[in-house]
């Protein structure tokens, strides 16, 4: 689901091989976790870091968000991760709790002749018209109406959507399910659904090399994917009814924005947030933990990593194009760990002194 | 003396009788382990796919919904798209292949023989991904922009074919993806059957040009009944390849689950959808789908694979008769 430039993928690959070997040195010293594409580079930067600083390693395995909760719940991780967080449910019934980590976002991205990037605006309604293929040119009269000064050609849109399971096709059906009732019955909200129009392709690399190749195309890409590749997007009509640009702090404003408090699990979805300057297709993506730990020390272990993560790894995400958690988001998952997080006999697991401001 | 010498042959013998049978049994122990590794497989398929084979039944293999949300699977449009492609590929591959081989062996001067033979085998060591990529930046752009539209512009209106090729001109879909798999299987074809009609008894075809035969006479009426088992063995070979495809058609086809008649439109084969969908499948149920879709790729290729022998074992009674 993220993709870097050659360079920097080759240091991280350095780095994951020597955080592997160093794994396989001393096993004390190494937590191991599994799930999810999107956050690997973050992940793996973040690593890097802190064994610098600690000596504790990483090795994370980026299977996938349902190899993630398949590894978690079979323990042979220390965490997983996922892009979909888990209903409060699933989690009581395998013991897990959740908590988001990084916000990232999908961009919708366009090739239609002569429009530069941020010219069209859309809303959210129209893009649901466009997948469910009930607009399919870009002279239609409802796109029209959004942009009266763009000139926009008769030209067949195609709509292309990820094949691979996805935790962007989450995110994106979940906004488009929130914003069309239409969406929401013929198609629904997973990390792969049955599109019923339009073509597509495995990973974002894969959206994007069919958007960049045919004409008229649309599709959704992750947030920084779109930005280092320096994609055609377009503008966004907000909950707010305000159009806007999909940057780093739109979508912070997307979660400043939510109601963590009061959502039981972390289990939030972060589009169509209120707020002016709010993106609209923006989403978290989690780890997994138990709540019970047999093996407190490893537990530990993991959240100092989270926790040095939050409040240390701010600059090294916004360099890699992720959106680092908002302050009072991090306070709440503290306090949440201190809450539900305990080893066998029920004592508390994290305790506010080990917090690594 | 004499005594001393059977003594030491005795000995040798002994041992020499010990190491046969245990070579005799650890190559039987190898040939075995290929028969228990394949009903591994098949088992492992039949346990990890059987919740949706047995929650969907039969109606699995003919239902096109492939849906996650509502999760309901259906086998149909993957069957169809791998078949499809393949047949496409075999209908391009075959003529070719036989063209080259029969170029190689009959026509080209001897000087030209083993370059253009070492040429063809090394296109079959071009890594899958990089056909996939050639095919959607290069060969899906000339497709969507001058062969499709021709076609549509020329049969667009006859009642058949105009179905075949209709659709928006995206240049991926089945025909692409068919045409790329050909070429992927040209080289494994061809250099087979450039094999197979080299084992052509010179005497044979000099006899035949003797009496005036042609360069297609010999071929047609020497060269290929002599060598029918290894030419069909080539092709079915090829199919194989082309049923298993994965990365060269993840590019062209479009990975979508949606059943067209048009060869434009974008589809999926089994192999693309399994690589697409595993990582990311959630639900149990769409996992054990994919699983059941993977032993449908395996019953395939058993299939295509058995029915080969089963022709070529029929051939070679009707051989004697033929005599």
């Amino acid at each position: 689901m993220h993709s870097l430039k050659p360079l920097k993928r080759l240091l991280f690959a350095g780095a994951a091989v020597l955080g592997l070997t160093a794994g396989v040195v001393n096993a004390e010293t190494t937590i191991n976790g599994a799930g999810a594409t999107f956050p690997y580079p973050i992940y793996a930067k973040w690593a890097e870091a802190y064994k610098a600083k600690t000596g504790i390693g990483l090795n994370y395995q980026s299977i996938g968000s349902g190899g993630g909760i398949k590894q978690i719940t079979a323990k042979t991780v220390d965490f997983g991760a996922s892009d979909a967080p888990l209903t409060v449910e699933k989690l009581s019934e395998i013991g897990l709790m959740q908590f988001p980590m990084v916000i990232g976002g999908d961009v919708p991205v366009m090739n239609v002749k002569g429009i530069k990037p941020g010219e069209i605006k859309l809303t959210g309604a129209v893009l649901a018209d466009i997948y469910l293929g009930k607009i399919t040119t870009w002279n239609d009269a409802a796109l029209k109406k959004l942009n009266p000064h763009v000139k926009l050609p008769n030209e067949k849109i195609t709509p292309v959507s990820r094949a691979d399971g996805s935790g962007t096709t989450f995110i994106f059906t979940h906004y488009l399910c929130k914003v069309s009732a239409e969406f929401k019955e013929k198609v629904g909200n997973s990390t792969s659904v049955q599109w019923p129009t339009g073509v597509s392709g495995k990973g974002n690399e894969g959206v994007a090399s069919y958007v960049q190749r045919l004409n008229g195309a649309i599709g959704y890409v992750e947030y920084a994917y779109a930005l280092q590749n320096k994609m055609t997007y377009a503008l966004m009509q907000n909950k707010d009814g305000h159009f806007v640009k999909p940057d780093s702090d739109s979508f912070q404003a997307a979660a400043a924005g939510a109601d963590w408090a009061g959502t039981p699990g972390f289990n939030l979805m972060l589009t169509d947030q209120p707020g002016a300057k709010s993106w609209p297709i923006t989403g978290a993506t989690f780890i997994l933990v138990y709540k019970k730990q047999d093996k407190p020390e490893t537990a530990q272990q993991v959240l100092k990593f989270f926790d040095w993560s939050y409040h240390h790894g701010g600059k090294m995400a916004e360099s890699l194009d992720y959106v680092p958690m908002p302050a009072s988001v991090v306070k709440l998952v503290e306090e949440t760990w201190k809450k539900d997080i305990a080893d066998a006999s029920g004592n508390a697991v994290w305790t506010d002194a080990m917090v690594q401001k | 003396m004499d005594n001393v010498r059977s003594h030491i042959s005795d000995a040798i013998s002994t041992r020499q009788r010990l190491m046969d049978r245990s070579f005799q049994a650890v190559t039987t122990g190898f040939a075995w382990f290929v028969l228990v590794i394949l009903g591994g497989i098949i088992a492992s398929l039949l346990v990890g796919g059987w919740q949706a084979l047995s929650a969907f039944g039969p109606a699995f293999f003919v239902t096109d919904a492939w849906n996650p949300v509502t999760e309901r699977f259906g086998a149909l449009v993957p069957i169809y798209g791998t078949l499809v492609s393949s047949f496409i590929a075999l209908i391009i591959a075959v003529p070719i292949s036989f063209g080259i081989a029969l170029f190689l062996t009959e026509i080209a001067p001897h000087w030209l023989r083993r370059p253009i033979g070492t040429a063809i085998e090394l296109l079959a060591a071009i890594p899958s991904i990089i056909y996939g990529m050639w095919g959607l930046f290069v060969f899906a752009p000339i497709m969507s922009q001058y062969v499709q539209p021709w076609l549509q512009n020329h049969f667009g209106e006859i009642a058949f074919i105009g179905t075949l090729i209709q659709g928006a001109p995206l240049g991926i879909g089945m025909l692409p993806a068919g045409i790329i798999l050909g070429i992927m299987i040209i080289p494994f074809i061809a250099s087979i059957m450039r094999d197979v009609f080299l084992t052509t008894p010179k005497f044979l075809k000099e006899s035949a040009y003797g009496v005036g035969a042609t360069h297609w006479e010999v071929v047609w009426n020497v060269v290929l009944p002599y060598t029918r088992v290894g030419a069909i063995g080539g092709i079915f070979l090829g199919l194989g390849r082309a049923l298993g495809e994965t990365m060269a058609i993840t590019f062209v086809i479009g990975n979508t689950h949606r059943l067209s008649l048009s060869l434009f439109e974008p589809g999926n084969s089994i192999a693309s959808t399994l690589a697409n969908e595993f990582t990311e499948a959630v639900g149990d149920m769409h996992t054990s789908s994919l699983i059941a879709l993977g032993l449908v790729l395996f019953m395939i290729t058993f299939v295509v694979l058995a029915l080969a022998k089963f022709l070529l074992l029929s051939l070679e009674t009707r051989e004697g008769v033929k005599t």
